[in-house]
């Protein structure tokens, strides 16, 4: 018969959860990782990675019937080709007070299939903001304790990109960067002369291995990570953390599990495990363990913190701060411009690069003093256009076509990713009124950008066509396709660290400060958003919550 | 079996498939959402067409298709069954008013040809390319002249279906340029490339690569 015990429970087998049960496994520790959602075996289920365009039904855009089923998915993106990677929207609904796009992946491995891969350190500049804005909680840790813990990981997950000595955005241990094409390095070189300096086009730093690791590739360049790689190039739960934490034999993975909640001890102080529903019986099953890892993803981490322990504290645990489900971020982005770059028809690339360029922040850094706070980077890249660009064209008949199959002109455009403040009014709450299709009452998500998000957004957009107009391209457009809190998938805060349990959910290692057990440490833990891609920093965090939760145990404090 | 016993069977059954859809992973989506749209709405395939198109239209879509992309030297755009693919787009993926607006421009597509006094399809391919070539200018004015009215409005907004040729020229470019023969013989298709060059030399005629995903 299967045990009901283990030294640690992670709920969650994403970006965060993989990180938990490998760092916790390595440790000594017997492991149970629950997923809600259903097995996706590394290779064998990455049913589509290796499709031809042509081999789609419908070459991989989507049907009307799936824009009805995917209301939410289908703002942004929906498509044939990973559609079963993404949650089914109607048996998980949620509601929007305000729109808010929560894009969701319910499966072993989480959204770490499907994720960006931009993998970028915070600095002492994002860990210092809040202290020095004097706004909402301070950061209880700083980018000292965090660095090596970035070494760590990177390490681990391979993260490609060049060494640029930046302070507002760390160097790493990085694997040999992937080049800049000549469109790039047209533009990084140009930019480079003409801003003091301050504002530099570097390779964007890519959890894509460009060097083997243990059981994986290197990238192949096929520009099909979204997919699931065969090659198991891309830092994924399957490529990387599950292997490395079922070969310690430690291990205990559970697809199918829903955390309905945490369970208590009597004296409250501490929780003894977790009650699971299996989503496709039904049956309800306890497990305990003397520490918990809460890794179902920002806003499911709070949603299961809001489930638990309510006969002690009615808004859930980690309520008693009153910041438990408040201070929802995300980063804003969408905008910026693009141009058209003359001088390199006689050039081209071969492969598909899975990564594109980054700009790092510059502003309100070194002296520039802006009417918002904080900043933002870029990320973009140059390529010759394809036949997509004859639909706007006019033209029908022979020499259309040969035209439309050869490469079209060199266009070089980027957009802003962008820091969005913490503001207690942006907030998650339980819906009492709407249940899921297992019965728990769903969230509901009130969230907005602000004032300093906006003001923002001129800088984004002129900012980007200054450069291009500076690197000579021509026909300089700016765009703003509008931006909506979550559409960025970099969801952040609703349960933040903090020096002060009257202000925050968590304590400087990750703990819930009502029990000490519960260590949360994906991106609902976040105090700030910086305007870095944020999962870089949620393995960091994981993987040091995970170190000291076993030193703590192994000294009887937990 | 009483009428609420057929209701919830016929859930179960769907249910059933959705499992096995979520268990067997992403093509099974595929098939899955396939199965699920025989079992919601039956639609019997007659003869290679979709939804409301007939082999007839298929045919004319051909015609269209392969006007706009003929064969040079490469094949064009009826080799890659490119009016198969627009009947499935507009039958899969259009919202009815798109497939109403669509519908009525393959009759306005016809009548235009009766400025040589024949139909469509009995028309040379000069006279097609003629007929194409002023609805190709009749879209693009239509079509810029919207997309400058429309530049103030907030993005997502809901907007118009498209004129109906600009939908005819880009089915027939998407259908075409992802398709094997678009994708292997007028492009350059190399699934797994091992390696990335940054910048080589390009000499003309070269075709573009294709993309995989």
């Amino acid at each position: 018969m299967e045990s009901a015990n283990y030294d640690a429970i992670v709920v969650g087998s994403g970006i965060s959860g993989g990180w938990a049960a490998k760092e916790l496994t390595e440790k000594g520790l017997k492991v149970l990782l629950l997923e809600r959602g259903r097995n996706v075996e590394h290779i064998k289920d990455y049913v589509n990675a290796t499709k031809a365009p042509w081999e789609y039904l419908h070459r991989g855009g989507r049907t009307y019937a799936m824009e009805q089923a995917y209301a939410v998915l289908k703002r942004d993106l929906l498509n044939e080709k990973n559609l079963s990677f993404w949650v089914n929207e109607q048996e998980s609904p949620y509601t929007e007070v305000k729109r808010f796009d929560w894009f969701r992946g319910y499966q072993v491995g989480g959204r770490s299939l499907m994720w960006g891969r931009q993998s970028y350190r915070w600095s002492d500049f994002d860990f210092e903001a809040n202290l020095k804005d004097g706004i909402a909680a301070d950061w209880p840790i700083r980018y000292d304790e965090l660095a090596p813990w970035y070494d760590r990981v990177e390490k681990h997950i391979g993260v490609s990109g060049s060494v640029e000595g930046m302070a507002q955005l760390p160097d790493g241990q990085f694997q040999p960067a992937m080049p800049l094409n000549c469109g790039e390095e047209l533009v990084a070189s140009r930019v480079k002369t003409g801003f003091g300096g301050k504002r530099r086009i570097i390779i964007g730093r890519v959890a894509n291995a460009t060097q083997a690791l243990e059981g994986r590739s290197a990238c192949q360049y096929r520009n099909a990570c979204w997919l699931g790689c065969p090659f198991g190039a891309y830092f994924s739960t399957q490529s990387s953390t599950l292997p490395a934490a079922a070969k310690t034999g430690k291990l205990t993975l559970k697809p199918w599990s829903i955390v309905t909640e945490i369970l208590m001890d009597k004296d409250h102080k501490r929780a003894s495990g977790v009650r699971v529903l299996d989503a496709m019986t039904e049956q309800s099953t306890d497990y305990t363990a003397k520490v918990i890892f809460v890794c179902a993803s920002t806003l499911n981490s709070t949603w299961l913190l809001m489930r638990s322990a309510t006969d002690v504290w009615p808004g859930g645990l980690g309520s008693s701060s009153g910041e438990l489900g408040h201070n929802l971020m995300d980063h804003h982005f969408r905008c910026g411009a693009e141009g058209r770059l003359d001088g390199l028809d006689d050039k081209y690339y071969y492969g598909r690069r899975p990564n594109g360029i980054y700009i790092p922040r510059y502003r309100n850094l070194f002296g520039d003093k802006r009417e918002y706070l904080r900043g933002f980077g870029y990320q973009g890249g140059a390529s010759r256009e394809g036949w997509q660009r004859a639909i706007k064209e006019l033209g029908v008949g022979a020499a259309f076509k040969d035209e439309t199959a050869l490469p079209g002109p060199w266009m070089f455009g980027a957009t802003g990713f962008a820091e969005m403040l913490p503001n207690h009014a942006n907030r998650v709450g339980l819906d009492t009124t709407r249940k899921d299709k297992w019965g728990l009452p769903v969230l509901k998500i009130d969230c907005a950008f602000g004032e300093n998000e906006r003001l923002m957004r001129k800088d984004m957009i002129a900012d980007m066509a200054e450069m291009l107009e500076h690197a000579g391209a021509r026909n300089v457009e700016t765009y703003d396709h509008g931006s909506y809190p979550g559409m960025a998938i970099h969801e952040m805060g609703t349960a933040r660290m903090g020096r002060d349990p009257k202000s925050s959910v968590l304590n400087a290692h990750n703990q819930v400060w009502d029990a000490p057990n519960v260590f949360v440490t994906d991106g609902a833990c976040m105090a700030s958003t910086a305007c870095q891609n944020p999962s870089l920093t949620y393995m960091a965090i994981t993987a040091r919550a995970a170190d000291f939760a076993v030193n703590e145990l192994n000294r009887r404090n937990l | 079996m009483n009428e609420s016993d057929a209701v919830s069977s016929e859930i179960s059954r769907r249910e059933a498939i959705r499992r096995v859809s979520a268990l067997l992973g992403g093509i099974a989506f595929a098939g899955g959402s396939r199965l699920l749209a025989a079992l919601e709405q039956p639609r019997p395939p007659i003869n290679g067409a979709y939804g409301k198109f007939s082999a007839e239209d298929i045919a004319f879509l051909d015609e269209i298709a392969e006007t706009i992309l003929p064969a040079t030297k490469t094949p064009g755009a009826k080799a890659a069954k490119t009016g198969a693919f627009i009947a499935l787009m507009v039958t899969d993926g259009y919202s009815p008013a798109e497939q109403k607006v669509f519908r009525d421009g393959m009759e306005k597509l016809d009548a235009a040809a009766q400025a040589y006094k024949v139909s469509f399809m009995a028309a040379n391919s000069e006279q097609r390319l003629e007929v194409l070539n002023k609805l190709d200018h009749e879209q693009k004015r239509v079509m810029d002249a919207r997309a400058l009215a429309d530049r103030h409005k907030p993005a997502g907004a809901d907007t118009e279906p498209p004129h109906y040729f600009r939908m005819m020229k880009e089915l027939t470019l998407l259908g075409y340029f992802t398709s094997q023969i678009g994708c292997t013989q007028a492009q350059r298709y190399i699934e797994t490339p091992g390696r990335f060059d940054p910048c080589l030399p390009y000499v003309a005629g070269e075709p573009a690569w294709a993309s995989h995903a």
